[in-house]
């Protein structure tokens, strides 16, 4: 069935095209947080289902890196499996599931739990790029707010939270500030994510096809969660060890097991899990991988 | 138990595909549809996603429709994905209009003009109803002919342009914008916002230009000039520096004369929406020619009220590839950002009812 | 009067379209001072208000604005941020329609709030105690804090603007018709609070009205504006009780009149 696709460049998109994106990822490097138009192009999958994220991919990805496509911290959903065969075939590079084997992981939803290296770039699928975009729908107006770091109607969005709520109600898309002066969506990775943002080793880039916008984090930048003295961030995860390899500081999916309301709390990151069971650990609905 | 994570997304894509092709083909006893059926019976079609394609080749439309098992939508996303790969030679020199080898020409403002009113294929006076005769697959009796005539017939806004009543054409020789090339930027020029309209989703055109007669931004519209035909396109290659034939384009073109009050540096005068699509649609045209003048609204001093007067809005909605794509990517999985929510209401119920439990006691 | 002065303007010129909007106009403002700008409709007073404050550009002419450090300002040459800045903490502006200014789908506490944000406030406690201060400041009910403005009368809505406006103790305030479009008996409890916060603060204000009364009453010196034009300054009471110009007459006996 994979058949490889014909009359097509290196990773798909011309030479050209890629040029201009890697221009536009340079200026978001030099400025980051900060949002770069760029001339996003057709891609041959559809608008909100990573775009963004592979035309990123296809401008850096070079015939010697490995390829690891990430959807809800796994390799096996079917929207990572169609993006990284995408590039298995357009591009002919290798893949991996195993995170410290790849050079170039491109996500959505989530961030390895392993702490990635300066040797790695993370590449985000981003949908909605604009952090206010739920406050203030016009473009126009949330630019001229990030020109002048006018960020009052964030702040004031999370005191009402609190005011209403007692606490911060945003689980996901959490807003950060990056290297104190932009504002940011970190893609809609939940909350529990943001942290391995700070100071990370690896090069964060972000590519939004459908909104035209490329932004970028470089290694080692300051990224702070937004919030307040008195009721700081919060990382929220499912209070559960992992079902499968027992880990109690990874991000959990809760699969529902039978009808009659079972629950089994597992590891997200696929290879995350399955690196610990190789090692030995086992959570208490898993088998003991030497008895495989 | 024993859990074993879901595998196999791989296997249940290359399924999916093949159940997805075999529903395509239909019922294997009846004769597999051809292209140039498609491309010869299903014009409208063919012209619509060519538009919303942004991509001149009836061929190539009509492959992709039977492709998207006529998914009109589906369809010009195909052709916008193989458009995008094409490199770019040139770029042509304005079609004209007035040149048109005309197949339909009507003006609502003139009982009868230069050239007169030309029905063409229209729709406009068939009684709608079911035509069973074509069930029956009976051959059509054959249309009359006249001569075509030899001179070409004047333009509405150029008769009204001669007594100054009408706004002029402004020549601009810059270098038009390129959505396909730069990304969209506010607040948008007009070469842009027609850009925009002309690939536009049909649907969106037609509701938006429709609120504007019913009183969401009016603008007094009149249908100056319909007509549709063939143009020629040309090209001034940089070897020859003169403009070359390199072929024609069937299109409709749409002319809304639009009343002005005027303003302290303009007096009074009529003021125009232009609408341009690839092939037969005054539909597509007139509603595009709407949506174009109301978005003038700020330009020609009236107050912006009405979404179809909204520039941003219209221009960053009016794309059906990239709207399609959002609303349907709701059916990814979005299972780890679910979680975090579900995790975030049971926190904050659990707090709540430490709060009532302390109050009650 | 040799004390510096906080804002200076010079040779303000101004047109939209033919149309004379300011013609060659000065005007300074001292610190803790109220100066009102009168006119009729169309004199430019509340135009002269808007490139004062830096909202609109002049043709020619120079708004300088004396910063905390001594600094002298050219608003109109400031970089966009830095200005927008100065709109955020320094200085303070209060429109005749306060739903232009507050945030309607927001809570009373977090319009109150969000100036101290800006200004990077981000202890939660602190700013909500702030706000409680300052809704009592201006006369509103504390359990009202987490209520949306839209349910707020036309009165509290002003003063809500107010209390969003001082919070964060501006040195200077602009004030467009703060009383324009109330009843008379909102109007009058609106103008006492107005007079003992700005003169216990100490602000500086720039008040636009076309009532004479309220310049009376707020002012100590007034300009009176016709056709874009300053026709007479001076002291309010000297002004109004003993008018120079035809004009300044004329508006004077008008309201002696209503």
């Amino acid at each position: 069935m994979t058949s490889e696709i014909g009359g097509y460049n290196f990773a798909y998109l011309d030479e050209q095209t890629k040029r201009m994106i890697r221009r536009a990822l340079l200026k978001a490097v030099a400025i980051p947080g900060h949002q770069v138009p760029f001339g996003s192009r057709e891609m041959p999958l559809p608008y909100g289902w990573g775009t963004g994220g592979i035309q990123v991919t296809a401008a850096v990805l070079g015939a010697d890196d490995v390829l690891k496509v990430i959807d809800q911290g796994a390799d096996d959903t079917t929207n990572a499996v169609s993006i990284r065969r995408f590039f298995a075939r357009t591009a002919g590079v290798a893949t991996t599931t195993r995170t410290a084997e790849a050079t170039v992981i491109q996500t959505r939803h989530r961030i390895p739990e392993q702490p990635l290296r300066e040797d790695q770039i993370l590449v985000y699928q981003v949908p909605m790029p604009e952090p206010m975009a739920k406050l203030e729908p016009s473009r126009a107006e949330t630019r001229r707010m990030h020109g002048l770091s006018d960020y009052g109607l964030m702040h004031v969005k999370l005191y009402e939270d609190i005011a209403r709520f007692g606490q911060i109600s945003i689980s996901y898309d959490y807003p950060v500030m990056v290297n104190g002066r932009y504002l940011m969506s970190p893609s809609p990775i939940p909350a529990f994510d943001n942290p391995k943002m700070h100071q990370m080793a690896a090069l964060q880039l972000f590519g939004a096809g459908r909104e035209k916008r490329i932004y970028a984090i470089p290694p080692y930048t300051d990224v702070r969660s937004l919030d307040f003295e008195d009721h700081p961030f919060r990382a929220i995860r499912a209070p559960h060890p992992c079902g499968l390899c027992g880990a109690e500081d990874s991000y959990l999916d809760e699969v529902v097991t039978d009808n009659a309301g079972g629950r089994l709390f597992v590891c997200s990151d696929t290879d995350h899990c399955a690196e610990r069971r190789a090692c030995g650990h086992v959570g208490d609905d898993g088998v003991a991988e030497a008895a495989e | 138990m024993a859990y074993v994570a879901v595998k196999g997304g791989e296997r249940a894509i290359d399924n999916a595909h093949a159940w997805l092709a075999e529903a395509r083909r239909g019922d294997p006893s009846v004769a597999e549809l051809e292209v140039d059926q498609i491309a010869g019976q299903l014009g409208r079609a063919v012209d619509r996603v060519m538009g919303e394609g942004s991509l001149f080749d009836r061929d190539l439309a009509a492959l992709a429709i039977k492709q998207a098992q006529g998914d009109l939508i589906e369809a010009a996303f195909l052709l916008r994905a193989y458009r995008t790969t094409l490199p770019r030679f040139a770029q042509s020199v304005p079609i004209d209009t007035a040149k048109m080898a005309i197949a339909r020409r009507i003006s609502a403002v003139f009982k009868d003009l230069p050239g007169g009113q030309i029905l063409g294929p229209t729709y406009d006076y068939t009684h709608r109803l079911i035509d069973f005769l074509l069930l029956a697959g009976a051959p059509p009796p054959p249309a009359p002919e006249m001569p075509p005539d030899e001179a070409f017939p004047p333009r509405v806004h150029d008769i009204l342009g001669d007594e100054g009543l009408m706004e002029a054409d402004r020549r601009d020789e810059t270098v038009p914008g390129d959505l396909t090339r730069e990304p969209l930027a506010f607040p948008a020029g007009r070469d842009v916002r027609l850009q925009a309209l002309a690939r536009g989703d049909e649907g969106f055109l037609l509701a938006l230009g429709y609120s504007t007669q019913r009183g969401y931004g009016g603008s007094h519209p009149f249908a100056g000039e319909i007509r549709q035909g063939g143009v020629s396109v040309e090209i001034v290659p940089a070897e020859l520096g003169f403009a070359i034939d390199i072929g024609d384009i069937e299109i409709t073109e749409c002319q809304m004369v639009n009343q002005f009050k005027g303003s302290k540096s303009t007096p009074p005068q009529f003021t125009r929406g232009y609408g341009l699509v690839f092939g037969v649609s005054d539909r597509r045209a007139m509603a595009m020619a709407l949506v174009d003048r109301s978005m003038r609204a700020e330009e020609l001093g009236e107050d912006v009220t009405a979404p179809a007067q909204d520039i941003e809005f219209v221009l960053s909605h009016a794309d059906n590839i990239e709207a399609t794509g959002f609303v349907e990517h709701l059916k990814l999985p979005h299972y780890v950002d679910f979680q975090s929510e579900l995790e975030n209401v049971r926190r904050m119920r659990r707090e709540t009812e430490l709060l009532t439990r302390d109050a009650a006691e | 009067m040799n004390e510096p002065r906080l804002l200076e303007a010079n040779g303000l010129t101004l047109h939209f379209g033919a149309i004379p909007a300011l013609v060659d106009v000065d005007a300074q403002l001292w610190p803790g001072e109220v100066l009102a700008i009168v006119g009729e409709s169309g004199s430019g007073k509340t135009t002269l208000l808007n490139v004062l404050a830096g909202r609109i550009r002049p043709d020619s002419g120079v708004v300088q604005y004396r910063a905390p450090d001594g600094e002298m300002l050219d608003v109109h040459a400031m970089p966009a941020p830095a200005l927008r800045g100065l709109h955020r903490s320094d200085w303070g502006f209060v429109q005749q329609n306060p739903r232009e200014n507050l945030r309607m789908g927001v809570s009373a506490g977090g319009n109150v709030g969000e100036r101290l944000m800006a200004r990077g406030e981000r202890h939660y406690g602190d700013i909500r105690a702030e706000a409680l201060r300052w809704l009592a400041e201006v006369e509103i009910d504390a359990d009202r804090i987490d209520d949306l403005p839209r349910v707020f009368s036309g009165g509290m809505l002003q003063r809500l603007q107010i209390a969003r406006t001082l919070v964060t103790h501006p040195r200077l305030v602009f004030m467009d018709e703060p009383t324009g479009g109330l009843d008379v008996s909102v109007q009058a409890r609106l103008l006492d609070l107005i007079r003992s916060l700005v003169a216990r603060l100490g602000i500086a204000v720039v008040l636009v009205t076309h009532d004479i009364a309220v310049a009376r009453l707020l002012a100590a010196r007034i300009m009176v504006m016709q056709r874009g034009r300053v026709v007479e300054t001076g002291l309010t009471d000297q002004v109004l009780d003993d008018p120079q110009h035809p004009y300044t007459q004329l508006l004077v006996s008008s309201v002696l009149a209503a």
